[in-house]
């Protein structure tokens, strides 16, 4: 009797390996998301640290055009102006994406609007493995082709904005493609069926129809580039020249925030303004991130199709 | 100009940036292959590297490259595995959800710098434990999580319900109908992800150079002792993976023959992440044909 009674009111087995097993699943998306938190607080801390103990004034940090962390300026402040690295990254993000949108719409509207037989067989394919390819070995390319090619034909040294941005168009171009096709893609068939109805020619229907209704998703996938383009690290070092100093002209070295991140990081020592101020450089990079997801996030709701 | 006439005109200059992209794709690659694969040999895949002299070889570069991407597989799989399950089976519609799906989505977008970066402060500064292989692989982890954890919950949501209804009809726990029936079922689709992944952390440098270190020591083949600081086993040596090395030789130049070293060690990455591509669609293709003809 009692036996029964103990059973009935104690948890099952099964039930406790629900539990646990719910528990450790749990476990592992709790890490995920501590993990999140600790990348947060611990480049913050170490960023504002550059404000908050050395003294350096924010604004001046911001719109600043002489970066030399180790020595100090006219007024007696150490030269920490980002401005160059904060233009140059800028600079290559938005003209790579300039080059690369209308090669990733031109190449989705291909492949769902005129041959998708070809597409699938192909460009998908290729799209696929021009995601694979690693960035270090973008940067070979670049660094043994396009740098060379732009050296002839503008002169300098070839290391530059430009090269730069050629190498990220190639980069992004596979993500912003595959991003625009999905988004012509969820463009309902009858928006299309109504305008060929109408008379309208497959050209007129794309044009004035579907790549209007997919404007929110197009604009997705460009915002997705663009945060990669930002994001992006060896390959953008590898062609882009690395002088800190205010880019004069597309085809003279510039740096970026990742560039000059990679390589001042292992030359400093930590803890001191030169170290700091580097991280302040990797926190405006997950800030800029932020930016992008958020911004990601926003045109996403405005922009689903209301069935 | 009548719009039939600008119908066919942009037909062809769809069909023009179409051929150019699978132009540079196929530049891309035979531009790869054709300055490095006359590199290629034995000795230049066994032999250590040389920093001064020419003719040093890739050897321990590509030990490492494995190495490193087989202890970050055997860290990162149980994490995403779990919390995949957690995601398609027990999450509720509320709004921590919301923020966890929100803090993965945060995670996969992170530049890989910044990544590795933290994993340079936190394991190689202030837990220790210095350049190392275990550092690298914990900073590619992080880098692996979310793209992973993605893959396992769209693979067990894509299970169909009658499988679970069947498993808990038959007096299982949740837990068991989704480890016994749901996982099962849905492993061809986690098994390509894992090795699309595979290619990528293969690939990965940025997050790498400051964590799993630059530099490569020599290391003693025959002592297998995980323990020994030349084993190839040990956790806790530097270990600078083939990517690592491409960026450095461009980027330090001190190797005379630098430019062919790095053509060959890119030709090797690229016919790697060449074969991970092909090997996941075989497989995605293989067991799709298994499970649909049946």
């Amino acid at each position: 009797m009692e036996d029964i009674q103990r059973r009935l009111l104690q948890k099952s087995k099964k039930a406790r390996l629900e539990q646990i097993g719910k528990t450790v699943s749990f476990i592992c998306i709790l890490f995920i998301v501590v993990v999140v938190a600790a990348i947060f607080y611990f480049v913050m801390s170490k960023g504002l640290a550059t404000f908050v103990k050395d003294g350096v004034n924010f604004f001046d940090f911001l719109f600043g055009t002489e970066w030399s962390p180790g020595t100090v300026g006219a007024d007696g402040k150490p030269l920490t102006g980002a401005l160059p690295m904060i233009v140059g990254s800028f600079l290559v993000t938005l003209l790579s994406a300039i080059v690369a949108t209308p090669f990733a719409i031109g190449a989705a509207v291909f492949m769902t609007e005129i041959s998708p037989k070809i597409g699938k067989k192909i460009l998908q394919p290729v799209i696929e493995l021009l995601v694979g390819i690693p960035s270090v070995v973008y940067g070979f390319v670049g660094l043994t082709v396009v740098v060379p090619v732009v050296r002839r034909t503008f002169g300098g040294s070839g290391f530059g904005i430009l090269a730069g941005t050629f190498v990220l168009f190639v980069m992004i171009l596979p993500t912003v493609t595959s991003m625009t096709v999905d988004a012509l893609t969820a463009v309902p068939r009858h928006y299309r069926e109504a305008s060929l109805a109408l008379g309208a020619t497959r050209w007129q229907t794309t044009y004035k129809v579907v790549l209007r209704a997919a404007i929110p998703g197009i604009l997705t996938a460009v915002v997705f580039g663009m945060a990669r383009a930002f994001g992006e690290a060896l390959a953008i070092q590898m062609v882009i020249g690395n002088a800190a100093i205010m880019p004069a002209s597309l085809i003279t070295p510039a740096s970026t925030l990742t560039s000059i991140l990679t390589m001042g990081i292992g030359n400093t020592i930590m803890g001191t303004l030169e170290n700091n101020v580097l991280w302040s450089l990797a926190m405006l990079l997950l800030l800029m991130s932020l930016f992008f997801n958020i911004l990601i996030r926003i045109i996403g709701k405005k922009g689903e199709f209301k069935s | 100009m009548t719009s039939k006439k600008a119908d066919k005109i942009s037909t062809v200059i769809l069909y023009i940036i179409s051929s150019m992209i699978v132009l540079i794709l196929a530049g891309l690659i035979t531009y790869i292959l054709a300055r490095g694969l006359p590199h290629i040999s034995w000795e230049f895949l066994t032999q250590p590297a040389k920093t001064f002299q020419a003719g040093g070889g890739i050897g321990i570069q590509l030990f490492n490259s494995f190495y490193l991407l087989l202890i970050t597989m055997i860290i990162s799989v149980p994490i995403s595995l779990g919390a995949g399950i957690y995601l398609s089976e027990y999450a509720k519609k509320n709004w921590l959800t919301d923020f966890i799906r929100t803090a993965i989505e945060i995670l996969s977008s992170l530049p890989s710098v910044v990544v590795g970066l933290f994993g340079f402060l936190v394991f190689v500064v202030q837990a220790g434990l210095g350049f190392s292989i275990i550092s690298g692989a914990l900073a590619l982890t992080f880098f692996n999580l979310p793209l992973l954890t993605r893959n396992v919950e769209e693979s067990l949501k894509a299970v169909h319900f009658t499988q679970r209804e069947a498993g808990l009809a038959l007096g299982l726990s949740r837990w068991e109908t989704v480890t016994r029936v749901v996982v099962p079922e849905a492993l061809p689709g986690i098994l390509t992800g894992v090795i699309l992944g595979a290619g990528r952390i293969f690939g990965e440098a940025a997050a790498l150079i400051y964590t799993a270190g630059q530099s490569a020591p020599a290391l003693d083949f025959t002592n297998w002792n995980p323990l020994n600081i030349s084993s190839p086993l040990n956790l806790f040596r530097q270990a600078e993976t083939l990517a690592v090395h491409i960026w450095k030789v461009n980027s330090e130049g001190t190797m005379p023959d630098g430019p062919q070293v790095s053509a060959g060690a890119s030709a090797v990455l690229i016919i790697a992440v060449l074969m991970f591509n092909l090997f996941a669609r075989f497989l995605g293709k293989k067991i799709h044909k298994k499970i649909t003809s049946a």
